[in-house]
């Protein structure tokens, strides 16, 4: 690779990168700072992802959509969509243990992608949605990429500041009580149902979010596109080991993680076929076990929540 | 659509899946009930079971032969991925534990693709013919199967209200800080649960395979069935969990009536949010966590 | 030498003390009351015995050996037995079973200690095949007491036996009680109805805020005036 080549490379992971940090943002939301386990990440990302694309694509015949409206809309649409999927579920589960909404997401994931597949005429079935407008679409390579990075960029700054200061805020010091002391939450009621309803919904709608910046950056969607359940893995994988509860250590993990998940996605290509298939596989076998070594050795994570005074609870 | 072809069509072979969902829905029930966290790498633990009978079949055993071994060997597995991955984390939350099964369940996942590849398989090849009981078409491997889940449920049952352990299981699903005061040893109670999961997981995952075919994917597909026909009977309710599943088997292949097939699998979610919404103790009042 | 002997203990639940030295002693063949203001910590001192929680000071010695921090099931085995205040029977379980899951650390025939439970509760023998869940208030207490009594143990820790209970079942445990000590455990008893239980009792000990307050006879804390005004409504 020459460097020229390497710069395209570079602008290119810093690009997925940003989506997934966002993504991990969003799983701080929940996770992080109000302990809701969300299975189902992939099936957020993917409702985002085609609900900006249906709502922007150029028209095609066959399915709905090719409204051609400005991505602005679509950017918010995927947040709707998500965000509206995610109440209900919300409403149902967050009652009881998180064990249940981890059930109740993992069962959403899979009914989208059955949605993705089977409803060609909203999704385009197995074909998927193409001709989805990228801003910036028109420069030359470089420049576009270059352009895509600063949107992508721009909006994880503006998710991490909204984040930051309304885990800050005294709603984030609730939340963190409730999440550290069950008795506590139990004391509350009603009100902390309410709570952490309102971080599911915003936690999964920043995940629909990037879902949208996905579609726009690669110009389509495909079912094939989201693998529901390693998308969902590694993301969690990013922000346990970044440091849950610390949004700056879900920025990093989301870095560190993919890296090097592309880069052994590298290695693996380079294989000869017979083993390329089973190394593939046995990628999946470590980031699962990567997963039980960074809970075993190092469950703060990278970077640590700060939490002036308190022990670390997790 | 005739009566008889109502019950061969659709009734017979939702008891035949529900039978099997049942099997794993106990396991689901064990370690909500005992060990009080969702296990996600239930599937994929049957999955592993469903494979390691494919080997022992393959180096010459009958499948219903290899099912026993099958199983003793992944109630060794279920003991070790406890001793592995989740025991040290019991004094933490029990969420984490969770979390731990999720990365569990894509281990053991791929370890049976790398081993056994990704394409489908079977115990045996060709096809084969029903038998007619009074009209009632069922086939060998289908009253096997009926055979194996009352045998596996009736002595599940007599061991958990008879003997000095399965009351000691039954007892510390009931109170556990109880239980201790009472001198039972978590640990061995743990290990003992593990290792009836781990044969319940085997046995769901061969039943699964031997009434179709083998996938790696088999066992995650069927964890949301099973997930939703063990919350439906009452967590930590073993006869819930078996009405549970004959509940949702019946309930997905009847689903065609009223939704398009593609969305069989859907069937159970929505009979899971059903429940948690108008009934969250289940049928048989079990746990709510 | 008492058969229990608490000395100065301090501890609690999590990084926070709750008892802050806990001093009392249990003879044999001794009922042993502890009252107090509600979360003056009687169930913590009670639960110290047991293991329940870190102890960070003092010394417990039980019959002779320090067990101070032993784990629960040892205790049981050293012969003390605890009737938790709340969830102290297996709800599923039947009456039998529950007795059954008591004598979970005895092997042999238990037929003996059977007769013995069922002799104390005979109220319950018809019921032994009901569910524990099932059964009223009363019962249940007579379950869980009957339960912590099937290892036969030395002394018997009970935390607020007759909480909600109607003064008929009251005064049954308070019979019962009496009963058990009479066969020759010793008894260390936590009430709410400190009047009744002072004037049953041998000795008596007065908790507030995690330490010793008062101590003495039933008979002399009953007649002090300060405990009168504390605790005992004048
Ligand atoms: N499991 C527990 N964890 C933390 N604190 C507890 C626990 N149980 C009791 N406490 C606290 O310990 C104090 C004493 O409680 P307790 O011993 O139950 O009082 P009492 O039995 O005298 O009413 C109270 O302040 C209570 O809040
Ligand atoms: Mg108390």
């Amino acid at each position: 690779m020459d460097l020229l080549g390497l710069a395209n490379y570079a602008v290119f992971m810093a690009i997925l990168i940003g989506i997934y940090a966002l993504l991990a943002l969003g799983l701080n939301i929940q996770w992080g700072f109000t302990g809701l386990f969300n299975a189902g990440i992939a099936g957020f990302f993917a409702v985002g992802a085609y609900a900006s694309a249906i709502l922007t694509s150029l028209p095609a015949s066959g399915r709905l959509g090719g409204y051609e409206l400005p991505l602005v809309v679509g950017w918010l649409a995927a947040m709707a969509a998500a965000a509206l999927i995610a109440w209900p579920i919300g409403k149902i589960c967050l009652r009881f243990r998180s064990d249940y909404l981890a059930i109740a997401t993992i069962g959403v994931a899979e009914i989208i992608r059955l949605v993705i597949r089977t409803e060609g005429w909203l999704t385009g079935g197995v074909r998927g949605v193409t001709g989805i407008p990228r801003p910036f679409g028109d420069l030359d390579y470089m420049p576009s990429q270059i352009a895509y990075l600063a949107i992508v960029a721009t909006l994880v700054l503006v998710a991490y500041l909204l984040v930051e200061r309304q885990v800050k805020s005294p709603w984030g010091r609730m939340m963190r009580a409730i999440r550290d002391n069950e008795l506590a939450a139990a004391a509350m009621g009603k009100q902390v149902e309410a709570r952490r309803l309102q971080a599911f919904v915003f936690g999964s709608a920043l995940m629909g979010l990037a879902g949208a910046l996905f579609v726009h950056f690669n110009r389509s969607v495909t079912p094939e596109a989201i693998d529901p359940m390693i998308a969902t893995f590694l993301i969690w994988i990013m922000l346990i080991l970044g440091g849950s509860g610390n949004n700056r250590g879900a920025i990093l993990g989301a870095a560190v993680i993919w890296i090097i998940w592309s880069v052994s996605e590298l290695l693996t290509d380079r294989l000869p076929t017979e083993v390329a298939v089973q190394a593939k596989y046995a990628r999946v076998f470590i980031i699962g076990l990567t997963l039980q070594l960074v809970l075993r050795f190092r469950p703060e994570g990278i970077l640590p929540e700060r939490q002036p005074g308190a022990p670390p609870h997790r | 659509m005739s009566f008889l072809e109502f019950l061969n069509f659709h009734l017979v072979p939702g008891i035949v899946l529900g039978s099997v969902y049942a099997v794993g829905a106990i396991g689901i029930t064990l370690v909500f009930g005992i060990l009080r966290f969702a296990h996600f790498a239930h599937g994929d633990m049957a999955t592993l079971g469903a494979f390691i009978a494919l080997a022992l079949v393959t180096a010459g055993l009958t499948p219903w032969a290899a099912l026993p071994v099958a199983m003793a060997a992944v109630a060794v597995v279920a003991i070790v991925v406890d001793k592995l991955f989740y025991d040290y984390l019991k004094a933490r939350p029990k969420i984490m534990t969770v979390m731990a099964s999720l990365g569990v369940a894509l281990m053991l996942r791929a370890v049976v693709q790398v081993v056994f590849g990704v394409d489908p398989r079977t115990y045996a090849t060709g096809i084969v013919r029903p038998d007619d009981y009074f009209g009632i078409l069922l086939r060998d491997r289908e009253l096997y199967t009926l055979a194996a889940v009352v045998l596996i449920v009736v002595g599940l049952t007599l061991f958990l209200r008879h003997s000095r352990w399965g009351k000691a299981m039954r007892a510390m699903s009931d109170n556990p800080d109880l239980a201790r005061l009472s001198g039972v040893d978590n640990r061995k109670v743990t290990m003992l649960t593990w290792a009836i999961v781990g044969a319940l997981c085997a046995a769901s995952g061969f039943m699964l395979g031997i009434n179709n075919e083998l996938q790696s994917m088999m066992g995650w597909q069927v964890l949301l069935p099973m997930f939703a026909a063990a919350i439906l009977g009452g967590v930590g309710r073993v006869e819930g969990a078996v009405l549970g599943g004959l509940i949702v088997g019946v309930a997905e292949e009847m689903s065609i009536f009223i939704l398009p097939a593609q969305y069989k699998a859907a069937t159970a979610f929505v009979l899971l949010l059903l429940i948690l919404l108008v009934r969250p103790r289940g049928l048989l009042n079990g746990k709510v966590l | 030498m008492a058969l229990l002997d608490m000395k100065d203990v301090r501890g609690g639940y999590g990084d926070a003390d709750i008892l802050h030295g806990v001093s009392m002693t249990v003879g044999e063949r001794e009922i042993v009351v502890i009252v107090g203001p509600n979360g003056a910590g009687k169930s913590t001192a009670m639960k110290s015995v047991f293991g329940l929680l870190a102890i960070r000071g003092g010394h417990i010695v039980f019959d002779g050996e320090d067990i101070t921090a032993w784990a629960p099931d040892r205790i049981v085995q050293r012969g003390i037995c605890y009737v938790p205040q709340v969830d102290n029977v297996f709800r599923e379980m039947t009456v039998h079973e529950n007795f059954e899951m008591g004598a979970f650390l005895r092997r042999g025939d238990l037929s003996a200690a059977y007769d013995r439970v069922y002799g104390l509760f005979p109220d319950l023998k018809a019921k032994r095949k009901n569910l524990a869940g099932d059964l009223s208030g009363g019962q249940r207490q007579m379950v869980a007491m009957g339960r912590a009594l099937m290892l036969d143990p030395k002394l018997l820790l009970l935390d607020e036996p007759t909480a909600g209970l109607s003064p008929k079942y009251m005064e049954q445990i308070f019979q019962i009680t009496r009963d058990v000590r009479d066969a020759g455990v010793s008894i260390l008893l936590v009430e709410q109805h400190a009047k009744q239980a002072l004037a049953f009792c041998d000795r008596g000990y007065v908790l507030a805020t995690g330490a010793n307050r008062h101590e003495g006879t039933g008979q002399a804390l009953l007649a002090d005036r300060e405990v009168a005004e504390m605790f005992l409504g004048g």
